[in-house]
């Protein structure tokens, strides 16, 4: 943190009217939600709900069909550097030829730009990422050698690495043991204590209520956003996850077999 | 960053053995059939003194280089399938680059071939995005179809009277011979060109490879890249086609690449080891086909004698490779007492990491001396064993600590398990006292077969704990990471 003053009075995310279509079909609906720094921000909702589509969207790796995404006040594509993103742990190849080290240090290549090379300072900083999720031991081990727990700890310190502001975590609880579950949890704490804003896709129900100072309820569209304590009663979790959304749901297989033009009409 | 080989003296020894043995091995071979001395002709092929060997030689040089480069990205990024693809699709675009000149025009052919294997590729993904074809049906369908028409158009050639067609069968099968000087001016500049792309964009290349939302999330232009090493491939393959041929380039490209990945954990050892590999392949490749001409057929091509070399290396990797090599994992597997002391050691740890509720990942290597009462250097032997096994890794954090990877630890849990059966089945169903079953468990644990635990916990009706209270790994814990499921259930058995 450069300057906690000015960067505590500022919004750190905000979304106008967002509409994300993945091959013309609508999965997230109009949202809109402003997040003040330091909070730790739970993204729950059913399977399908737009969860990952909407940190894909913020992190620009999806480009909106509506509204718009705001980045401590700046466009989201501007701002990449002071935002870091966790990937699900699934999605690369664990086979693939690099140390533990070597993954963590390409968090820091955002920084570096195309063709400098990582010099002490930035293998200090992995390494000082490596240590708050308790990795260093297996620092030079080959990937394809790590747990569930342990990829995912991986993935972490490479976002640590990056010393962003804000972070988006895809799944980070899924499929780990409980030593790495109550590292993130330490984790997020501390980056929290350290005005860092974190979102973090979840989907187990009770333990998010200890895990989250605030919770989005996503389901197409936004449900509800707020303290936990507001978010979590059972009418809007019923709104989330029960069948009361089947109606927009159709709507929005209906229209992924017409053209864009059909939805556009409908806004 | 220097490269570290867990077992350096084995693995230089496998990689002078590689590139020692062809030559002995295949002399042994065809001096059967050879009336020349085989020496003085493997003299003469790599002495450099006939020009047009130092042609191929240089030829097999560069192609090694981009192929080996831009092999080991195809192989991590699993786009092996493009590659043959793109290696098949170019053929058209030879036939129409010499249709242009009605001569082997160099110039003319990389631009007619290059042209076709970005139509090739372009033609993948706008199936894909525009059908719900998936990638391999895709370039299945592009591989046969483009190939076709170049048969077709080099078909029509031939039957074109007048026309200086000689040559045009080594786009198929390749013949390094027929390099020409401006053929090899262009396998060197993209040799060049792929060595500096490579060297100073390895970071970025390397992070779009491995993850490729990940490297877009921090603004890496991934998509500029990705085309940056489709048309570098491109362009290698369509330099290397005259001198491996269209239906063995695909092989050169990926099997050094592959050999590469057998034998290191490092991106940057993969890319030096597999354009030696494939620079190797490609020279004895040509030598192979020099010395077979006359013998085998008139003219061999040397596409396939390089292919075959290559599949050489391939096997050796296979069989020999320190790691995972068939040989090295027989040989382990045939030491007995070896693998009683590997899973008494890894039984020690457990117990240890036991003791501390499994909240610790890594145990002191000191603890564990002193829990055996040996020395430090006893314990540090035994430990070693793991890890050149793949069971565990060292870290030193105030003294040696070891750590079990996850397959270390199925397989501690294992010998734990079948060591705390067999106690339970002697004190319950043989009456012995529970103080003497602990030596005959320790002699068992080792030789129970996966079947006879099953059907020993079956008949003991699935315990939970061994006679002395202790906990037995279930199944499950055996088969998956059980380390969070170990620290809860440890919780349940304490009274």
């Amino acid at each position: 943190m450069t300057d906690p003053t000015s960067s505590s009075q500022e919004i750190v995310l905000e979304t106008h009217d967002l509409t994300v279509a993945y091959d013309k079909k609508p999965v997230l609906y109009g949202l809109d939600v402003s997040i003040a720094p330091g909070q730790l921000v739970g993204i729950m909702g059913p399977n399908g709900a737009g969860k990952s589509t909407l940190i894909k969207a913020i992190m620009g790796l999806l480009d909106p069909s509506g509204g718009w995404i705001k980045i401590f006040g700046e466009s989201n594509t501007s701002q990449r550097k002071r935002v870091a993103y966790v990937p699900q742990r699934r999605e690369v190849d664990w086979d693939f030829p690099v140390t533990v080290m070597d993954v963590v240090l390409m968090g820091r290549y955002g920084h570096l730009g195309l063709f400098r090379r990582p010099g002490k300072r930035d293998r200090d900083i992995a390494m000082e990422a490596l240590e708050k999720v308790n990795m260093i031991p297996y620092a030079s081990r080959q990937i394809s050698n790590l747990s569930g727990g342990q990829q995912q700890r991986v993935f972490l310190a490479r976002a640590l690495a990056q010393e962003s502001d804000l972070y988006l975590m895809d799944e980070p609880f899924v499929g780990v043991d409980a030593a790495t579950e109550s590292t993130i949890v330490d984790l997020l704490q501390d980056l929290r204590s350290q005005g860092k804003t974190i979102l973090v896709v979840h989907h187990d129900l009770p333990t998010a209520r200890q895990y989250f100072d605030s919770l989005i309820l996503l389901n197409l569209r936004l449900i509800a956003y707020g303290p936990v304590e507001e978010v979590f009663k059972e009418e809007l979790l019923q709104r989330a996850y029960g069948g009361r959304l089947t109606i927009l749901s159709e709507v929005a297989d209906a229209t992924g077999e017409k053209s864009k033009v059909d939805l556009s009409a409908k806004r | 960053m220097t490269p570290k080989f867990r077992h350096s003296p084995p693995f230089l020894a496998l990689l002078i053995f590689m590139f020692a043995m062809p030559s002995e091995a295949h002399a042994a071979k065809i001096s059967e059939l050879v009336e020349v001395d085989l020496g003085d002709q493997f003299v003469r092929f790599f002495s450099l003194q006939d020009a047009a060997i130092r042609h191929i030689l240089l030829g097999c040089l560069f192609m090694g280089i981009n192929f080996g480069l831009l092999g080991s990205f195809v192989v991590v990024r699993r786009m092996a399938l493009v590659g043959d693809t793109l290696s098949h699709a170019v053929l058209p675009g030879v036939a129409v680059g010499f249709l242009f000149t009605m001569s082997k025009e160099p110039w003319a052919i990389l631009l007619g071939a290059t042209m076709a294997g970005l139509l090739g590729a372009a033609t993948v993904s706008w199936i894909q995005r525009s059908t719900r074809l998936k990638q391999d049906a895709a370039l299945g369908m592009v591989l046969a179809s483009f190939f076709a028409v170049g048969i077709c158009l080099i078909k029509m050639i031939e039957r074109i009277p007048s026309v200086n067609r000689s040559g045009l069968d080594h786009f198929f099968y390749g013949q390094a011979a027929a390099l020409g000087r401006a053929d090899l001016w262009m396998m060197g500049g993209t040799a060049v060109l792929s060595t500096i792309i490579v060297v100073l964009l390895y970071r970025p290349l390397l992070a779009t490879s491995f993850d490729q939302v990940f490297a877009r999330s921090i603004g890496l232009p991934e998509r500029m890249l990705f085309h940056l090493l489709m048309l570098l491939l491109a362009l290698a393959i369509v330099v290397a086609l005259q001198a491996v041929g269209a239906l063995m380039v695909s092989a050169m490209l990926i099997t050094p690449a592959t050999t590469a990945f057998l034998l290191t954990k490092r991106m940057h050892v993969m890319l030096c080891l597999a354009t030696g590999l494939a620079i190797a392949a490609g020279m004895l490749g040509a030598f192979l086909s020099f010395v077979g001409e006359g013998l085998v057929s008139h003219t061999l091509p040397t596409g396939p004698s390089m292919a075959l070399c290559a599949g050489g290396f391939f096997l050796l990797a296979f069989l020999f490779s320190p790691h995972h090599g068939l040989v090295s994992r027989y040989r382990r597997h045939l030491s007995q007492t070896r693998q009683i002391t590997v899973e008494n050691t890894l039984k020690a740890i457990y117990r240890a990491m036991e003791s501390d509720r499994f909240k610790e990942e890594g145990i002191a290597v000191r603890r564990l001396a002193g829990d055996a009462r040996e020395t430090f250097e006893e314990t540090m032997k035994r430990l070693r064993l793991l890890v050149r096994d793949g069971l565990a890794t060292f870290a030193s954090a105030r003294g040696e600590v070891i750590y079990l990877t996850p397959e270390g630890l199925q397989h501690a849990s294992r010998v734990v398990r079948n060591h705390r059966l067999w106690e339970l089945y002697l004190t319950n169903e043989a009456d012995y006292d529970a103080d003497h079953v602990h030596a005959d468990a320790e002699k068992v644990e080792h030789i129970l077969g996966e079947d006879q635990v099953m059907e020993l916990e079956r008949y003991l009706d699935y315990p939970e704990q061994d006679p002395h209270g202790k906990r037995i790994p279930s199944l499950r814990d055996t088969q998956r990471l059980p380390l969070r499921d170990l620290a809860v259930k440890e919780e349940e058995v304490e009274p």
